[in-house]
């Protein structure tokens, strides 16, 4: 993976850059030591590392908006980092950036349980915005699954999902106001407590931008009361076929569960050996669970089931008691760390039409043979999002490479079926360069022109999302004008 | 009037003018600026629908009424609710499925499934330079680039003409019911209905009608689930009065989401405040002008009316004293609406005036924002040809 050359002429300004940052910043909150800054290398995308020139770690609206017009007035790019968590590489830094960590912001600004929304600093992770208003019995629901430890600006910057979106949406769906800075230090406000944009919906464009527009530095989120209960049902298939169109079925049937989990067989057998939740081997998996009062639980997963049993399930598990609700939970929840026991891996994050489910699984499994690495399947089957797993050494020479080849032929299947490169995780710098297979020349220019409005110099995070060769012109002006 | 065939008709008519275009879907939320009519009712057309999937795929200028009907067709509908303004506005036509996005229009399911906006999952469009640019797909989770199709809904062709909207649809509800609160101040009924939408019930509706003093809290799904929620809200609500089930909603929620009550006064805006500072807003206002208002969203909409009388009035509060000037109280009234809507937080719409006026119809931004979003306008529309002047 390609990243830009440092700027020589930043590097040799190091020191006076931490000189001007220190002045806006207690000194614990400025790290420039060079085994300090190496914690800052790299997020959740491993493979990839370079430490940043300098990392800060502001606390308050004002700090980030000092530390950025500095930057902005000495050149230098910014790369906000939430919790670090992100699999696309979106907080990878460069050389001569700064990292800008809003970790330290984590405090809980105000909750309002008669609107139904809290406000936050964007530091905060995702579980404990829920875990805030718990005692209320409420929760914000976009809940991607490295939950316990991502912060919700990464999830602003990403727009994440989670396995609870087809009934409760993604975070652009619950994202009520942002406070925003701008690369030169402009503090903005958008949005509030109130529903809907006044003017052009600035929140929907800066939500899933990743971080190019503004760093967010606080949030005001819906909440929503929890649901009286939950229970799944677990149903297994003997093809992929028959649990695709079974899906089709209970949602054409008027059924919206809150999720409905897909496992194939790799991924079935992984997990059971890993966690032993006693699920049956068979070709694909289904869990899904409904929502609701004991009453109105029992009849949706009727419907549910019914509809399954017309396509001949070879098992059908319904949960009688919290335990084993826990149980059918229990694989999905642990297939990470499954695959992670049998090898290295990647994780994909496309998204498809769910009617191609069949067809793509099929030519995942050929493409599998031709690149001779190993490929389980979980999926958000409701929604259409995949995550297929493949397994790879990276001890060993060429693996990686090949791993990152049969990715790509993954995200550019999902692009011809009639989905997209990424579905919750962001592109980052992991599908950067694959921009072009999803959106034209006229496409990417759009959303170029966007970035110019916000950030007309291209410091923040530039080297993401967009083909190095596409924005090349903007990053380095004097460059391309030689 | 322009009337493209097809996208690539509209792309070059919209590269080889050179004067303001007035962009109209169906023409029926009365948002006409000067400029030769550009009309999208020639895109037309279902691309794609696949109930399994809850996806549609739609041309811009198709009317609303056949897509409702095609998704009625196989048990689905549009979550949101939109708004049809014709009842409102007294105008005649018909709505487009481009329009309703554009103007990012919702009715009151919007609390609880959310916008028009937050269905809308691609866009094709034409911008101001009359490049095609397509962005978002088909599918509803999608994170790759940026998120212009959020960008597109409420930019009221501001930055681009929609030809083509892929859509998530939902399943219809089987059962619906209405809880009724009646003799009830704004304060109660504000609460009650904090109560309401904080309840695990799954509230679709909720609104408030002074002038019968009653709030309307609704609930939908399968039939045995409507009948238990609708008692259990019964006995939440029973703290607030005496609420009374009503099984049949249609006609109400309806009038309610159309906001026919106003159908027949002169000036009326939409602002979207907290629920919670509906109280405060209404009481400041009142102490000034003579006005009727609505509630839906829980209180987090506010439709306020002005009949030719009450806006004669409002002139009595403009400086250099000119009394029974509709015009005159028109702008009087707008002013403080918008000046105490911004100390509150939130934004005022102008949905319906006299002909005569020329009021912005939506919200001045503050500096910064009002930058940007005139930086973006340029950077979409740099010669300035797309809706001229509807949004700043």
């Amino acid at each position: 993976m390609q990243m830009p050359l440092p700027d020589p002429a930043i590097l040799a300004r190091k020191a006076r850059i931490a000189r001007r940052l220190g002045t806006v910043l207690p000194a614990d909150a400025l790290i420039q030591d060079e085994m300090e800054t190496r914690a800052y290398e790299c997020d959740g995308l491993a493979a990839y590392r370079c430490p940043p020139l300098l990392a800060v770690l502001p606390r308050s609206t004002q700090e980030v908006s000092d530390i950025l017009r500095i930057c902005h007035e000495e050149g230098v790019p910014v790369v906000p980092r939430g919790a670090g968590t992100s699999l696309a590489g979106g907080a990878l830094p460069t050389a001569d950036s700064v990292i800008l960590g809003v970790a330290r912001m984590n405090e809980v600004l105000e909750t309002d349980y008669d609107n139904r929304v809290i406000r936050v600093q964007a530091g905060r992770t995702n579980l404990s915005v829920s875990g805030a208003v718990e005692e209320e019995d409420f929760f914000y629901a976009p809940d991607p699954s490295s939950q316990l430890a991502c912060a919700i600006a990464g999830n602003i910057a990403m727009n994440s999902g989670g396995a609870h979106c087809l009934k409760y949406g993604v975070t652009t769906n619950n994202l009520m106001g942002v406070t925003l800075v701008l690369m030169d230090g402009t503090v903005v406000e958008i949005g509030g407590a109130h529903l809907d944009a006044g003017g052009l919906d600035l929140l929907g464009v800066i939500c899933g931008s990743e971080g190019q527009l503004g760093v967010v530095t606080e949030a005001t989120l819906r909440i929503l009361r929890k649901p009286e209960g939950a229970r799944p049902v677990l149903i297994g298939f003997d093809s992929n076929e028959v649990a695709g169109a079974c899906v089709s079925d209970i949602i054409k049937a008027g059924v919206l569960p809150v999720a409905i989990e897909f496992m194939d067989r790799p991924c079935i057998q992984a997990c059971e050996a890993f966690a032993k939740a006693g699920y049956p081997m068979c070709e694909a998996l289904l869990i899904i669970e409904v929502e609701g009062s004991e009453a109105e639980i029992a009849h949706q997963l009727q419907l549910i089931t019914d509809i399954a049993r017309r396509h001949n399930p070879v098992e059908l598990r319904e949960a009688g008691d919290a335990e084993e609700a826990a149980r059918i939970w229990l694989g999905r929840k642990s297939a990470f760390g499954a695959m992670g026991q049998i090898n290295d891996y990647m994780c994909l994050d496309g998204t498809i039409p769910v009617g191609a489910l069949p067809q793509v699984l099929r030519r995942i499994g050929e493409l599998s043979q031709e690149f001779g690495l190993e490929v389980a399947n979980v999926f958000h089957a409701g929604d259409g999002n995949m995550h297929p797993l493949i397994l790879f050494d990276a001890n060993k020479p060429g693996d990686l490479e090949r791993c990152e080849a049969f990715g790509a032929e993954i995200l550019k299947l999902c692009v011809d079926v009639g989905g997209c490169l990424t579905g919750e995780h962001g592109v980052g710098i992991e599908k950067r360069d694959l921009m072009h297979y999803q959106y034209n020349g006229q496409d990417l220019e759009a959303q170029l022109r966007v970035k110019d409005v916000f950030d007309p110099k291209w410091l923040l995070n530039p080297a993401k999302v967009f083909p190095l060769l596409v924005t090349q012109s903007r990053r380095s002006p004097d460059l391309a004008a030689e | 009037m322009h009337r493209p065939a097809n996208e690539a008709e509209l792309a070059e008519l919209v590269a080889g003018t050179n004067t303001g275009l007035c962009i109209e879907g169906g023409g029926t939320r009365g948002l006409t600026v000067p400029g030769e009519i550009l009309s999208t009712r020639g895109l037309s057309g279902v691309e794609l629908y696949e109930p399994g999937s809850l996806t549609l795929v739609v041309k811009a200028g198709t009317p609303l009424a056949e897509v409702e009907a095609l998704l009625m067709s196989e048990g689905q509908r549009l979550a949101f609710e939109p708004m049809d303004h014709r009842r409102l506005l007294g105008t005649k036509g018909t709505p487009t499925i481009g329009g309703t996005f554009a103007a990012n229009c919702s009715g009151p399911r919007r609390i609880q499934a959310g916008a028009a906006r937050d269905f809308l999952l691609g866009v094709r469009f034409v911008d101001g330079r009359g490049e095609v640019v397509k962005n978002g797909g088909r599918v509803m989770k999608n994170v790759t680039g940026y998120d212009l199709v959020k960008l597109m809904a409420g930019a009221h062709g501001t930055l681009g003409v929609l030809s083509e909207v892929s859509l998530k649809v939902l399943p219809q509800a089987e059962a619906s019911a209405t809880v009724v609160v009646e003799g009830l101040s704004l304060d109660r009924a504000i609460q009650a209905m904090s109560a309401a939408l904080g309840s695990p019930y799954d509230v679709t509706g909720a609104a408030y009608d002074p002038q019968a003093q009653a709030v309307f809290v609704r609930v939908e799904g399968f039939a045995q689930s409507v009948a238990y929620r609708g008692d259990k809200l019964v006995q939440d609500l029973a703290q607030f009065g005496n609420p009374s089930l009503a099984r049949e909603g249609a006609a109400l929620w309806s009038d309610i989401r159309d906001v026919t009550a106003f159908a027949s006064h002169s000036a009326v805006w939409q602002a979207s405040v907290k629920p919670t500072e509906a109280p405060e807003l209404l009481d400041r206002l009142g102490q000034i002008h003579g006005f009727a208002y609505r509630l839906d969203w829980g209180g987090g909409r506010i439709w306020l009316a002005l009949s030719e009388d009450e806006l004669k009035a409002a002139a009595f509060d403009t400086e250099d004293g000119r009394k029974d000037d509709p015009l005159e109280g028109l702008a009087a009234f707008d002013a403080n609406l918008r000046q105490n809507v911004a100390q509150l937080g939130g934004h005022v719409t102008l949905v319906k005036a006299p002909k005569e006026a020329a009021l912005p119809r939506f919200q001045a931004q503050l500096v910064p924002l009002a930058a940007i979003a005139e930086g973006l306008r340029r950077q979409f529309d740099p010669r300035g040809i797309l809706n001229p002047g509807l949004m700043g």
